[in-house]
């Protein structure tokens, strides 16, 4: 890893030269033996990895459509080559989304394409090599699974599907990346990414409701485990300790609160990340969404809703359905699982919230639209409620609001830097050059506009942004929660409290729901 | 002797283009996408999809998107690749339909633009130092190819004339199976040679977009994941027992 400068910030998207292998050295941790052999992979690169690894990949081409045609559709083109952040950041060439995807491509061929068997020369078809794979690790890790460079595509070739292949093939034959499989093992046994157990929870959210209470003298509680609540919240585990997440989940929990909403967090299902997506691992991420699933049973809940997180919103909206679905159980009339952006906007728009926006006044605020939200699912009923939603949660508990350059956001967004699994500190050089294009876009509205703070609704933002904005001058609380607006914003009266408990009940079902729930 | 080889080679590459395309075709097919991957904001009905993929074939929508260079010259190249292949339907067909002779004057055009379309893109492959270190061989090749038929087809019409009546009794015997003499034209052979070989190569390689984009997951799938579950076959097989 060694030393690196963070780039200098320019006019946002400024194509860089080549500077080729200016990246070669850029490797995540390999996962250990027991990391690897918890999800059952083999715990190191194998002996025969060669002959396993051609082997899944030929097993993937029939599972996979994507990958498929993928592989042959490309005609290089070229119109993908300066739309990945970290080609942009970085100027190394093999980060270019098709030169990314030919790392890929050129063993394809010459093991699953006449023309790369018998033409390897005319095609450019290679073995898959001890050198290739090394590449394969070293890029495939590049990737944060952005899908920036699959909107630009003429057929849609979306790099996020190969690299997740390729992952999967390296996973197969020993070659596992730590941060990733780490975590994954500690969501199995211990129900979230961190590793935190039922009772440590519990206390955290107790600590929580003491912050809280000493803040605006009203019980606003957080409840877990509660039987027969109307709503489960899946929430990313970094909703329950780090900055500026925590503001986020006090919001969620003062929107159930004034909305009498009767809700609960799961100790089972504690997490709503699912990181087996960036692995590509169907099976890992079943067994993930599985969770989800029997914690909603078990907790006979109505409705799911999902907090702030990007790519766990995409697993949550795209994939739930399909790995752990159906979700017959739940109340059909509205939507499961539904965003929280919705969920709250909801309730603003039928006046059940009380706000005060100008307790954000401090504030000029942009928004940062998340990869998986943005390009990778839909908030609301409506194509482009992803881009409405959070925006107006924003508007509706905020004054000061402008947007970042228009082709820096909604679907052209950028990504933060730290998605797809590469929000580790060993490719922190990695992170820091790839939020270049999104810090050239904020920089533009802080200086033209006054923007002071950046919102957004994925954990994995948050944390790269709290990380990287202080290397390109930025203040480290630059970067807030929407939730966090609202909980600013929202006005709980000391007297509202008593009717609250009597009503809402968060502490636990009352007699009525829970016979509800029994004739249900 | 010519007249065989020829009518032997474009019997041969129908066979290889047809069968090769339709294995491709059909391996596209049964190969299942497991999960909802559309690139949103994507529609929500089969219509919705239906528009959005008519967009993406007749107006190249994303490409336009991402950069107008390579947008103006490949619209351009393919808009013209379909005129003059328009233009060519009059060797194939006998009487000659009113619309395919009203187009004939454009298809001229459209053989000297989608040479021009052509030879811009290879430049770019030279010029753009990005899209320099991802060409290789097959892409310049494929290029050179393309424009050596262009060429050879403008060149029988400005610089040196054949007998069309001839080669449309030739094309016209290919399909009836009633072989003619073929006109021993230079650039005749050159450009009929090449466009057998073209559809030789065609399901073997890049040009493979055309059948591959119809099947392309982030441009065709419906995006209606929560109302509608979405299962393939090999996924459905990893259930376990069902409400557990
Ligand atoms: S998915 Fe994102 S990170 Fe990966 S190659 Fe495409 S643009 Fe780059
Ligand atoms: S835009 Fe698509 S077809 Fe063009 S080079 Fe990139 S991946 Fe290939």
């Amino acid at each position: 890893m060694g030393e690196y400068e963070t780039p200098e910030m320019d006019d946002y998207a400024k194509t860089p030269e080549l500077a080729p292998c200016s990246m070669a050295h850029s490797q995540p941790f390999i996962a250990a033996p027991n990391h690897q052999e918890d999800l059952g992979f083999p715990g190191e690169l194998v002996d025969n990895w060669q002959e396993k690894a051609i082997e899944k990949f030929g097993e993937l081409l029939t599972k996979y459509r994507s990958l498929r045609v993928y592989m042959d559709g490309c005609v290089k083109c070229g119109a993908c080559t300066d739309k990945c952040h970290y080609f942009l950041g970085t100027g190394d060439p093999k980060n270019m989304p098709v030169a990314r995807q030919d790392l890929m491509r050129k063993v394809y061929r010459r093991y699953f394409t006449f023309a790369g068997k018998y033409f390897p020369w005319l095609v450019g078809a290679e073995d898959l090599t001890k050198e290739v794979l090394d590449e394969w690790y070293t890029y495939f890790h590049q990737c944060s699974q952005c899908r920036r460079c699959s909107v630009y595509c003429p057929y849609g070739i979306d790099t996020a599907e190969i690299s997740m292949a390729a992952r999967e093939i390296m996973d197969h034959i020993g070659q596992g990346q730590k941060y990733c499989n780490e975590i994954i093992g500690k969501v199995h046994v211990l129900g979230n990414n961190l590793g935190l157990p039922a009772k440590a929870l519990r206390a955290t959210l107790d600590d929580l409701e003491e912050d809280i209470f000493d803040d605006i003298e009203v019980e606003v509680k957080l409840p877990l485990d509660v039987k027969g609540a109307d709503v489960l919240l899946v929430t990313p585990s970094a909703d329950f300790f780090a900055e500026p997440h925590i503001d986020g989940l006090i919001g969620y929990a003062k929107v159930f609160h004034q909305s009498n909403t009767s809700w609960t967090l799961s100790s089972y299902a504690s997490e709503a990340a699912n990181f087996a997506m960036f692995i590509g691992s169907y099976d890992q991420m079943k067994q993930i969404a599985e969770r989800i699933r029997k914690a909603a049973q078990d907790l006979g809940v109505k409705r799911i809703v999902v907090g702030e997180c990007g790519h766990a919103w995409r697993v949550a909206y795209n994939f739930w359905n399909t790995l752990a679905g159906p979700f017959d159980f739940l109340d059909q009339s509205v939507p499961s699982p539904m965003h929280i952006t919705e969920f709250t906007y909801k309730l603003i728009e039928e006046g059940k919230l009380k706000l005060d926006k100008s307790q954000n006044d401090h504030m000029t605020l942009t928004f940062h639209d998340s990869c998986n939200v943005a390009r990778a699912s839909r908030i609301g009923d409506d194509p482009g409620g992803q881009f409405f939603y959070p925006r107006a949660v924003i508007k509706a508990v905020c004054n000061n609001y402008i947007d970042m350059a228009p082709d820096t956001i909604h679907e052209h967004t950028y990504c933060c830097g730290g998605g797809g699994g590469l929000l580790t500190d060993d490719l922190m050089e990695l992170r820091v050059k790839g939020a270049k294009p999104r810090m050239e876009a904020l920089n533009q509205v802080t200086e033209n506009n006054g923007v002071t703070h950046m919102a957004a609704i994925c954990a994995i933002c948050k944390s790269q942004f709290s990380k990287v904005m202080p290397k390109y001058g930025f203040e480290m609380d630059g970067v807030v929660s929407v939730h966090q607006l609202v909980s600013n914003a929202i006005v709980i009266e000391p007297d509202e409290v008593e009717e609250d408990e009597e009503e809402a009940d968060n502490n636990g079902p009352s007699d009525e729901q829970i016979e509800e729930r029994e004739e249900a | 002797m010519l007249t065989t080889i020829y009518a032997i080679l474009f019997y041969v590459a129908t066979l290889i283009f047809v069968g090769g395309l339709a294995y491709k075709i059909r391996t596209y097919f049964v190969t299942p996408a497991p999960l909802k991957i559309a690139t949103t904001p994507a529609p929500t009905t089969t219509g919705g999809v239906v528009f959005r993929m008519a967009r993406e074939v007749a107006l190249f929508e994303s490409l336009f998107k991402s950069n107008k260079w390579i947008w103006l010259f490949g619209y351009v190249f393919h808009a013209a690749l379909a005129l003059v292949i328009i233009r060519h339907l009059r060797y194939f067909i006998e009487p000659v339909w009113t619309w395919v002779v009203l187009a004939q004057p454009f298809g001229i055009y459209a053989g000297l633009a989608m040479v021009g379309a052509l030879a811009g893109l290879w430049f770019r492959r030279f010029a753009v130092d990005r899209v320099r270190y991802i060409s290789g061989l097959s892409d310049h090749l494929m290029l050179a190819m393309l424009i050596a038929i262009g060429v050879s087809g403008l060149a029988m019409k400005f610089v040196s004339k054949t007998d069309i009546v001839a080669v449309k009794a030739f094309t016209m015997g290919l399909v009836t199976f009633d072989w003619q003499p073929l006109p021993t034209h230079p650039a005749l052979l050159i450009h009929l040679g090449l466009v057998a070989l073209l559809m030789i190569i065609f399901p073997f390689s890049k040009l493979l977009h055309a059948p591959g984009v119809f099947f392309s997951p982030t441009r065709n799938q419906v995006d209606n994941p929560r109302e509608k579950r979405h299962l393939a076959p090999w996924a459905a097989k990893l259930e376990t027992k069902a409400g557990e």
